[in-house]
């Protein structure tokens, strides 16, 4: 059926709907891969928000079982110019909007993605609702100011403790504050036991199962709205190896004294160069975030930096043994460039 | 790290002529390359032998030679200008094959040069099949099992272990030369034997076959410090099996997921890392539609058609930034042009999808035995941008120029069911029209896809296009609703093509849409999906709603290009788009160009203000000078393409530059020319048309034999021939006329005299010729196959004199503003014109660089007003250069089975190359060793076989030949009349006398020369064609028009050597 994207600032979109039909607010955001829209679906960053992707032409591969970066879909929304309903690869499992519609997940189809990815681009980051029909101008409004994403974290979360891969030599604490398997899939390769922790897990309990280093997850929204998951990194500095990607990074960050700003509209996709400022390398990464980490402290310096915008990419302590990146080493979706990184954070800690 | 500061003076090789596998895309990338050095400070030696290019212009690199692209040419250069370093990627495959070979005879070292960029060492990890597969293990790459192979016993054993069928790649060829796909061991041989023969080292690689797989294709850049990024991915339509260069493909990869893409990607990464590349390179991967097994085909080290694609489908500039990185530069160091903000260490993504579809020569040869397989056939592409498949793929066939607006083909359509099967499994140019037949009929999607082994993601999309044809078929113009309108817009359906299902003309179709509103707005390309803000001025339409291209208020004009490369138009008429576009900016005039062709400089980011990447059809012309409403448009420099709109812009009202409409159509119109003639008392050969062959025989005995007779209306291939008696015209017309009896037939008294052409330039008033050409080869040969001479050698003063002064009368009379091009016979001291084209010819660029006349400059100002007087010139011909140069011809006859090879009316070559001396002679040996001809030396072995006609005008060139110490092998009836003339001659068997015959001497490699005067060609099963064949398909030297023989005997008397010439710099020309 027919249904609008209306976004903050008053642009329409008239489109298709496919999926889930249903009325839903979310911030609205684009990414920029051309393949890998399974992951994108189901990667548990994207949680409260309305995704556009930038690519024309979504759903031809289908989508197959394994490919998936959490056990179901976490956007709102999925906005498209065109999904294709004719998939056609050896692995895939179920079409696109069949998909969807099971995750009750919302699909609009017909927009023009490159008019508003450059609305989102000028504007940056904003709220957005898709109505079925034509809605009424209050019923917009009151959708709209209906927007909540502060506890955003606490729907992707961990929902208790439990292991993975008893039987690994490494033991690592997993504060999942949103998860992609992609990174317990490299973190298991590499011969580690995770413990998996809730978000609003105390230090205590973490250091109870005496693990040999900490690591956090990525996880959707503001780290600033992360239930005390900060003040739990801040106890736990020097007293065992810390690392951290995407929001595990900004934790960090913020629990070594750093402060966060929130991008314009942020960084989605699978090209973002990325400087080793100890090597002067550049890597391509994949990347997925709304807030980088700024205003380091003297005892932290910035390992890595995106090379577009300068924005940093990667921390690291002067004498402890902590250290996180922005970007994403697991790709999944995105280029496997930088997968070495898990080695260096094993070894290094 | 930075610019390498102690580079001062690089070498650049281009590519030379244009063949079949190495097209315009090399004179792209050169170009890129030589004004990426040159922005450094850096000067630049440029060497490449062909003149219709834009890199050999003035003031492009420092020093220019238009030289032969051999080893000993290029060391004198290299002693003459003393470069520092050398690039070698940027003259495909031919640029790559010399640099290797300099390298290995220690021409580098000798003269203390570096290779900046890839190394060799690298490139011939890359190149060499045995090195390539080592390293393919050492990286743990997986490829199809395979073997080098020297020697046919060894292949054929190899292949008895893998099992057929088998693929057969000689190491070091163009597009796949010599290679081919054997099914049992006598394809093998075949296959084979003509492999080894061709490759330059003797290795030929014996792979297991893996047709059918998906081959996907990426590029990537490596800098001195090991960052890698990919460009682009793109995606066969065709599976593994038939050439990259023959496939529809699209951009990005379409039907991969992102574990499959990334999986490629990185093992595309790794490969490059491991040679260490410095610049760019193409991997070619196949993989197993069924499973994530893939397999890696082969890789280029070096700049390629494929690069040039990826740089025009993404708007990131390949060469340029290869040149960067030879220069010193990393990636991260390199500004994106396109964005101006981001750095060209970072990975395009793209927000549309891009088709390329080849442009095969099928239609000038229809003899051509046309299915596809690993041996490259298109001459030229054309690349279409939509943001959907669909939209992509049919603005791709209307950009083709084979009069398809829809997927609707009527030969498809007259084929039976089981044909159309069968037609699809083997696929020949025609497979996209046959598969849309078949799918038209209801045949079995999931089979066509077995069959095929095409993805079924890419059928279901052709589908898609059938069911919208079949939809339209149903309605009329009337029911065309704005939304049911649009919907077909933005599938891609041009007015003509809805206009055909629909039943209606196009011109309703434009006129509904302009009432409804529905026009389209254009999309920016810019390297980043609309995530930077860019300010390439890159552009191609869609039907959304909302546009990102603005015209401005300034002056403008658009510039028309001129397609596809094809046969008869080639990269010439680029060389001129450019130029009218460089002057037309000098002028202080906005330039906007349109054109489809990725792989030309016209369709580079920054050549133009504005590029829009369209069809060059009424509709998307139309579209945009709506939207842009320039003070004029120039079509003079876009070949028969951009002619051809001529009539529809008038009608619309749109000012063309330069002639006007209404007179570029009496010259192509044969009854008002005519009248034109004969009003200003020019003499033309006698003519007429005819209905029928008695008419024809009535004629004929009016104009006198030998006569030249062609069809009016060239339909089904039967071109063009000299019918020297009343047998062979019954015979020629009675074919014609069962062909199509709808249209005349031309019949023309065959004057054999000397051709001679000029390009002129006229402002209405003053007429200048910048230089006169003669022709090597009596009339009958095609303007573009015959050797040309600048200056003349053999014109009189009085014949001059008559070619200014006809020249003047028919440039004024036709009111031609800026170019025309006229083709003149001089016969029996009297001169007649056969042919008058009102519009810049392929001679252009060559005329251009010898006479130092800046021919599209002066004639683009003219268009804007200027008058010749003004620019210092006037009527008559520009002063006479200090140099003899002479155009000859280059055929890609070997890549297209069953193709004639003789020199007849109709024109088959591919490109050219300039020999430049300071004498004929002089200028004639370079020509002759820059085409490769081989110059026959003493003791040298020369087949014979030569019609009755010129039997007499032979035997003095054989005596040339015999004095030279040259022996002779010749069949029955020319042993005799040489043996009978006291020459001596051994004599070969004719096929049908058993063997060993003539064909199994030419393959044994003994014949250094093949002198062959065909009686009458195009005969597939004369002893005569299948000579011709075999001589070219065994790569031997052939001659079939006994004035190039006697240019080669004049060359031979001098006993020139790559010592005994000099090399000759533009500059030298004065």
């Amino acid at each position: 059926m027919k249904a609008q994207l209306i976004l903050e600032n008053g642009a329409r979109f008239v489109g298709d709907t496919f999926g889930a039909e249903k009325n839903i607010v979310g911030e609205v955001v684009f990414t920029t891969g051309m393949t890998g829209y399974q992951e994108t679906i189901t990667d548990p960053s994207f949680a409260g928000q309305i995704v556009t992707m930038t690519f024309p032409l979504i759903g031809n591969y289908g989508i197959n079982l394994e490919d998936m970066e959490a056990n179901r879909a976490n956007l709102k929304a999925l906005v498209v110019r065109e999904k294709c309903d004719f998939p056609s690869n050896f692995r895939n499992e179920m079409n696109l909007a069949d998909f969807l519609a099971q995750q009750g997940v919302v699909g609009l189809e017909g927009i023009d993605t490159r008019a508003l990815t450059k609305i989102i681009r000028d504007v940056g980051a904003m709220k957005g609702v898709i109505m079925m029909g034509e809605p009424r101008d209050e019923d917009v409004k009151i959708l709209m100011d209906s927007l909540d994403n502060s506890r955003v974290i606490m729907s992707t979360t961990a929902d208790g403790i439990y292991t993975v891969n008893e039987k690994g030599s490494r033991h690592a604490a997993f504060i999942d504050m949103g998860a992609k398997q992609g990174i317990v899939r490299d973190l298991v390769k590499r011969d580690c036991k995770l413990t998996v922790f809730p978000a609003d897990t105390d230090a205590e309990k973490i250091m109870s199962v005496k693990p040999d280093l900490v690591f956090l997850s990525n996880g959707p929204g503001n780290p600033l709205d992360a239930p005390g998951t900060v003040e739990t990194v801040k106890k736990l500095i020097g007293k065992i190896p810390i690392c951290g990607i995407c929001m595990g990074h900004q934790i960090i960050g913020l629990a070594l004294g750093a402060k966060t700003k929130k991008l314009k509209f942020g960084h989605h996709g699978g090209n973002h160069p990325v400087k080793d400022l100890k090597t002067g390398n550049v890597f391509i990464t994949s990347q997925n975030h709304n807030y980088i980490v700024s205003d380091l402290p003297d005892d932290v310096e910035e390992t890595f930096v995106n090379v577009n915008d300068g924005t940093c990419e990667g921390i690291s302590h002067k004498t402890l043994p902590i250290m996180s990146v922005q970007f994403h080493p697991e790709a999944s979706p995105g280029p496997l460039d930088t997968g070495w990184l898990f080695d260096r954070f094993l070894k290094e800690i | 790290m930075p610019l390498d500061k102690s580079i001062k003076k690089v070498l650049v090789i281009g590519s030379g002529p244009i063949v079949i596998g190495q097209a315009a895309e090399f004179d792209y990338s050169g170009t890129q390359a030589c004004r990426a050095i040159e922005e450094e400070g850096i000067d630049v030696v440029l060497v490449n032998s062909n003149p219709a290019t834009i890199m050999t212009d003035r003031g492009m690199a420092n020093q220019t030679y238009i030289e032969p692209l051999t080893a000993e040419y290029v060391e004198k250069i290299i002693q003459k200008e003393r470069p520092d370093s050398i690039i070698a990627g940027m003259g495909g495959q031919t640029g790559l094959n010399l640099a290797c070979e300099l390298y290995d005879n220690g021409v580098f070292e000798k003269y203390n040069m570096k290779v900046i960029g890839t190394s060799i060492p690298s490139i011939k990890e890359g190149e060499d099949r045995d090195s390539f597969k080592r390293l393919m293990e050492r990286t743990n790459q997986p490829v199809a099992p395979s073997e080098i192979v020297t020697n046919l016993d060894d292949g054929i054993a190899f292949a008895k272990q893998i099992g057929y069928p088998v693929i057969v790649r000689p190491a070091y060829t163009l597009g796949g030369t010599g290679g081919g796909i054997a099914e049992n061991p006598e394809q093998l041989e075949t296959i084979l034997s003509q492999g080894l023969h061709l490759s330059r080292v003797g290795q030929v690689l014996l792979e297991k076959s893996i047709k059918g797989w998906k081959e996907i294709e990426f590029e990537v850049m490596r800098d001195g410090a090991g960052n890698c990024i990919t460009v682009c991915s793109m995606e066969n339509v065709d599976p593994v099996g038939v050439h990259t260069g023959d496939s529809i493909v699209v951009a990005p990869s379409l039907t991969l997921a992102d574990k499959e893409y990334q999986m490629l990607r990185k093992a595309a990464i790794d490969i490059i890392n491991s040679i260490e590349i410095k610049g760019g390179c193409n991997v070619q991967f196949a993989l197993d539609p069924e499973s994530f097994n893939y397999a890696v085909i082969e890789i280029n080290p070096r700049v390629s058609r494929s690069s040039a694609l990826a740089s025009k489908a993404t708007g990131y500039p390949i060469a340029k930034i290869a040149a960067k990185i030879a220069l010193g530069y990393n990636l991260d160091e390199i500004k994106n042009a396109v964005t101006g903000k981001t750095y060209a260490c970072f990975e395009p993504t793209i927000d549309y999808i891009v088709t390329k579809i080849p442009k095969w020569p099928f239609d000038k040869f229809f003899g051509a035995k046309r299915s596809l397989g690993t041996k490259m056939m298109a001459t030229g592409e054309i690349m279409a941008i939509g943001n959907t498949f669909e939209a992509s793929l049919l603005k791709g066939v209307r950009s083709l120029e084979i009069g398809q607006f829809t997927l609707e083909r009527k030969s498809s359509k007259e084929r039976s069911t089981v044909e159309l099967k069968q037609r699809v499994i083997v696929p020949d140019d025609e497979r996209l029209f046959d598969l849309a037949e078949l799918i038209r009929r209801n045949y079995n999607m999931e089979k066509l896809a077995e069959i095929t082994g095409m993805d079924p993601f890419f059928l279901k999309k052709i589908k898609n296009i059938v069911d919208a044809e079949e939809d339209l078929k149903k309605l009329t113009l009337g029911d065309l609703d704005r939304d049911t309108l649009k919907r077909y817009k933005k599938m891609g359906f041009s007015d003509k093509g809805i206009a055909e299902l629909t039943g209606c003309r196009a011109n309703d179709v434009f006129d509904l849409r302009v009432k409804l509103g529905v026009t389209p707005v254009y999309k920016m390309v810019d390297t980043c999906a609309g995530e930077f803000e860019a300010v390439s001025p890159y552009y191609y339409s869609t039907y959304d709603d909302t546009t990102e291209s603005f015209p401005s208020d300034r002056k403008k004009v658009i510039v028309i290009g001129s397609g596809p490369i094809r046969i008869g138009q080639g990269i010439e008429f680029d060389y001129c788009s450019v130029h009218s576009i460089l002057a037309l900016e000098k002028a202080g005039v906005e330039t906007i160009i349109i054109n489809n062709n990725p792989e030309t400089v016209s369709t580079d980011f920054d050549t133009s203000d504005k590029l829009y990447f369209e069809p060059l059809t009424e509709e998307d012309v139309y579209n945009i000078i709506l939207l842009e409403k320039p003070s004029g448009v120039i079509l003079q420099f876009g070949g028969q393409t951009a002619i051809k709109l001529a009539n529809f812009l008038d009608e619309m009202n749109v000012p063309v530059l330069g002639t006007q409409p209404k007179y570029i159509d009496e010259a192509e119109d044969r009854e008002k020319f005519d009248e034109m003639l004969e009003k200003l008392g020019i003499k033309r050969p006698k003519g007429k048309a005819v209905w029928s062959v008695k008419e024809g025989v009535e004629e004929a005995g009016k104009l006198e034999y030998p006569l030249l007779v062609r069809p009016s209306y060239v339909l089904g291939g039967q071109g063009m021939e000299i019918t020297r008696n009343e047998i062979d015209l019954v015979r020629y017309l009675t074919d014609a006329f069962a062909k199509d009896s709808k249209n005349p037939v031309l019949i023309d008294r065959y004057l054999g005299g000397r051709e001679i052409e000029v390009d002129a330039i006229c402002d209405g008033e003053d007429v200048l010729i910048p230089g006169i050409m003669e022709h090597l080869e009596r009339a009958g040969v095609h303007s573009g196959d015959s050797i040309s001479i600048y200056p003349p050698q053999n014109l009189t003063n009085d014949i001059i004199d008559k070619i200014v002064d006809v020249t003047y009368k028919i440039a004024i009379e036709l009111k031609v503003i800026g170019m025309i091009n006229i083709q003149f016979i001089e016969f029996r001291g009297e001169l007649y014109i056969i042919e008058v084209n009102p519009r810049s010819s392929r001679t252009v660029p060559y005329i251009t660089k010898v006479t130092n006349v800046p021919v599209i400059d002066i004639a683009t100002n003219i268009m804007l007003g200027k008058k010749l007087k003004e620019m210092g010139y006037s009527t008559g011909i520009a002063k006479q250069t200090n140099t003899v140069a002479i155009k000859v011809p280059v055929f890609s006859t070997e890549k297209l089975p069953q193709v004639e090879v003789s020199l007849g009316p109709e024109m088959r070559s591919t490109g050219e190359v300039l020999g430049v001396g300071h004498s004929f002679t002089e200028a004639m040996y370079k020509g002759f060793v820059a085409a490769g001809t081989t110059i026959p030396k003493e003791r040298s072995t020369i087949l014979v076989t030569v019609r009755d006609l010129d039997k007499e005008n032979f035997l003095p060139i054989a005596k040339k030949f015999a004095a030279f110490g040259c022996s002779f092998i010749a069949t029955s009836g020319t042993a005799k009349l040489l043996s009978d003339n006291g020459i001596p001659v051994q004599t070969a068997k004719k096929i049908s006398e058993g063997v060993p015959n003539v064909l199994d001497v030419i393959r044994s490699g003994m014949i250094d020369l093949i002198i062959d005067i065909p009686k009458k060609g195009n005969d597939i099963h004369s002893d005569g064609f299948k000579i011709r064949r075999t001589a070219i398909e065994c790569d031997v030297t052939i001659m079939t028009s006994l004035d190039t023989v006697t240019a080669l005997t004049d060359v031979m008397e001098k006993r020139y050597t790559s010592e005994s010439v000099n090399v000759v710099s533009l500059s030298d020309i004065k």
